[in-house]
């Protein structure tokens, strides 16, 4: 089977190959038909760079691109049968919403009945009836925003680019409109890449996600992947709320048990049978390494079993604990479900269960285990 | 809404009023001297009571000036209409050529564009004079010289460094994603530029259009080496007013006001389109 969108090897040169903004660095990327992809990473990592390539807007500047096997890189946008809604909107200011969004089912000669229906269909989905007849100035950016995405999926097209479509929306909304939107796409079969900043809304709308960073693919799995085995630290800090903990480690033997030493005096020690042999191994043969271990798998140990730390902070979330404690030369940070009755400058016994540890290579930044079985 | 005192106001009315007088007072005094004759014109110490007579009018529409000397022929109508011709055709030709550069210059970023560009804007400051004796001399080789094609083509150095550039600056402030996103939706580059850029650009393409229609009216040194009598415009022709017998005051005045009369009722109508036209356009980086 062929994939929808295949990107072989591509690199965007703002300015002259090798030499202007190196944006986007070889990307790969298998893409396939019926599939929701999101696009996440930083401001600036390349993110609206790689969807104009595919769109056409932008040259590539080395590499291929396929569209449903086809090979587009070198056709114009109107050849390539993509649909997009841009990060600034750009809706058409002389004409309404309503014309805006019908705007490409008349260039591909539809009835003005067919026209009609499809454009209210999309505009109730994305509660923009009452504005169908308005201007696109006259309007408010989340409307705008909202006309722009009709406008978009609308179309009939091969692949559907959403730049960060709902950045404006208040979260009621946009939860509201995350499902509509998926369960639309999903009924249509149609693959799309959402480009977006929300890890709530990669999570709940993609089957996979993309994690960029400085224009290279970091890491491109489903989203449960991503969370329980990330590629490497940049992945494994970026995705998570609150952000993995992450300390530099000395891994060694001591009396058949491991011991990590992290900064500060702090030393964990597990029994060698707690990590698989070749991890085992691997660990403590290269000694240094960072260790990664997400909020909500960090304990606080009700016997004497943990390490101490300090608490720095306690915040209340409504529906969550989010406690900070200094520990091992930085801090820890906790999730917990409940209200903690613990207040500042306690001191609290953490514990860091071997299965929830991840190891990084300090130096690449590489995963090298999630928990007890290597990456 | 602005809120300003009464005396602001006051004093703002008079100080228009004041620079309109300043700049119409001798618009209005050539167009009270077009309706007397020489003799009154010439009184010591001027006056504006006399019998207002359209008898200046009377002269350069049937051709026919009465000076003291007797009946002598000119061709103002002819003149007139030589200079509607020249300033429409170089302006249609203008329009034609430019907009589609300016869409060029302003979308495509191309090797050398920016020096092409400022190139086609330097011919609006080489002195005319310069390029005049080597294009007479070219214009007499190809047989140009004394042709309304001939006078188009040379035309063409006013207007279209004009339109070129304020329409770019018009062009580049649309947004270009606005463009992608027709674009993508199924149209090409050309049908984008049509139905896109051209009616988000129309009040730029209007300002230079009149500017530049205006710019062309005005024009007299190129007419006035390249063109003989026949082909000559109302600028050039209202030389023929200094007669052996005198310099005929009243004519000219009327044909000042005649030949004034188009570029001024075009500038009232489209005041405000050639404001943002020239604040807006050419000047932006
Ligand atoms: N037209 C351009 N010319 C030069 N550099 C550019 C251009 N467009 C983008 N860049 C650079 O390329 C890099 C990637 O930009 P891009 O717009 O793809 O980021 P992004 O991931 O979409 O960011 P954001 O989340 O803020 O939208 C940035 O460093 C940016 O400065
Ligand atoms: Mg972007």
């Amino acid at each position: 089977m062929t994939a929808q969108l295949t990107l072989q090897g591509v690199d965007k040169f703002y300015g002259p190959i090798g030499k202007g903004v190196h944006a986007v660095r070889d990307i790969n990327m298998d893409i396939e038909k019926g599939e929701i992809i999101a696009l996440l990473g930083s401001s600036g990592c390349g993110k609206t760079s790689t969807l104009r390539m595919v769109a056409g807007f932008e040259e590539t500047s080395r590499g291929k691109i396929l569209i449903a096997g086809r090979e587009v890189q070198n056709l114009p946008p109107v050849r390539r049968n993509v649909a997009m809604a841009f990060e600034g909107y750009s809706l058409y200011p002389t004409v309404t919403v309503r014309e805006n969004i019908a705007f490409a089912l008349k260039a591909q000669r539809e009835s003005d009945a067919q026209v009609d229906a499809k454009v209210n269909e999309v505009a109730e989905m994305l509660e923009i009836t009452a504005i169908l007849d308005k201007f696109p100035a006259s309007i408010s950016g989340g409307q705008q925003q909202r006309a722009s995405l009709a406008r978009a999926l609308v179309r009939d097209a091969d692949l559907y680019l959403l730049d960060e479509p709902m950045g404006q929306l208040e979260p009621q909304l946009r939860t509201l409109l995350r499902g509509r939107i998926k369960y639309y796409i999903k009924e249509r079969g149609l693959t799309a890449i959402l480009v977006t900043h929300d890890q709530t809304e990669a999570n709940a709308m993609a089957d996979r996600i993309a994690v960029m960073e400085g224009g290279v693919l970091q890491q491109f799995a489903s989203p449960d992947e991503i969370k329980l085995a990330p590629a490497n630290l940049f992945t494994g800090t970026f995705v998570g709320e609150p952000p993995m903990n992450v300390f530099s480690a000395r891994a060694a033997e001591v009396s058949g048990d491991i011991q990590f030493r992290l900064d500060a005096g702090v030393e964990l020690t597990y029994s060698a049978d707690q990590f698989a042999p070749d991890l085992r191994a691997a660990l403590l043969s290269r000694g240094e390494v960072v260790m990664g271990v997400r909020p909500y798998a960090v304990r606080r140990a009700k016997d004497k079993g943990g390490a101490a730390a300090q608490v720095v902070a306690n915040q209340w979330l409504g529906d969550q604990t989010h406690i900070a404690a200094a520990f091992a030369g930085s801090t820890v940070v906790l999730v917990e479900h409940d209200r903690a009755d613990i207040a500042m400058g306690d001191t609290i016994s953490v514990e860091l269960k071997p299965e929830d540890l991840h190891f990084f290579d300090p130096a690449s930044g590489a995963a090298i285990s999630h928990g007890t079985q290597m990456a | 809404m602005e809120s300003t005192s009464l005396i602001e106001r006051i004093l703002r009315g008079i100080a228009i009023t004041v620079v309109i007088l300043f700049f119409m007072f001798p618009i209005f005094w050539i167009f009270l001297m077009s309706l007397q004759t020489n003799e009154t014109i010439l009184r010591v110490p001027p006056s504006m009571v006399f019998e207002p007579s359209l008898q200046n009018y009377r002269a350069l529409i049937t051709g026919q000036l009465e000076t003291q000397t007797g009946t002598l022929e000119i061709r103002f109508m002819g003149n007139l209409f030589n200079s509607f011709f020249l300033s429409t055709t170089s302006v249609a030709i203008g329009l034609l050529l430019g907009v589609p550069a300016a869409y060029a210059f302003a979308r495509l970023k191309f090797r050398g564009s920016e020096d092409i560009a400022f190139t086609l804007l330097s011919f609006r400051f080489a002195p005319p004079l310069l390029v005049l004796l080597p294009l007479t001399i070219y214009f007499q080789q190809i047989g140009l010289a004394n042709t309304y094609g001939g006078l188009i083509w040379v035309y063409q150095l006013i207007v279209l460094p004009l339109i070129l550039w304020i329409v770019r600056g018009y062009f580049e402030d649309i947004p270009a994603d606005v463009e992608y996103a027709y674009r993508i939706a199924g149209h090409d580059f050309w049908a984008t530029f049509r139905k896109i850029a051209l009616p988000l650009a129309g009040p730029g393409i209007a300002a230079a259009g009149l500017l530049a229609f205006i710019f062309a009216w005005n024009n007299f040194i190129f007419a006035l080496v390249l063109a003989s009598a026949d082909k000559q415009p109302v600028t050039v022709g209202a030389l023929a007013f200094i007669t052996a017998s005198g310099i005929q005051y009243g004519q000219i005045a009327a044909g000042i006001i005649l030949s004034i009369a188009p570029t001024f009722a075009l500038a009232l109508y489209a005041q405000r389109y050639l404001v943002e036209g020239l604040s807006l356009g050419a000047v932006k980086g």
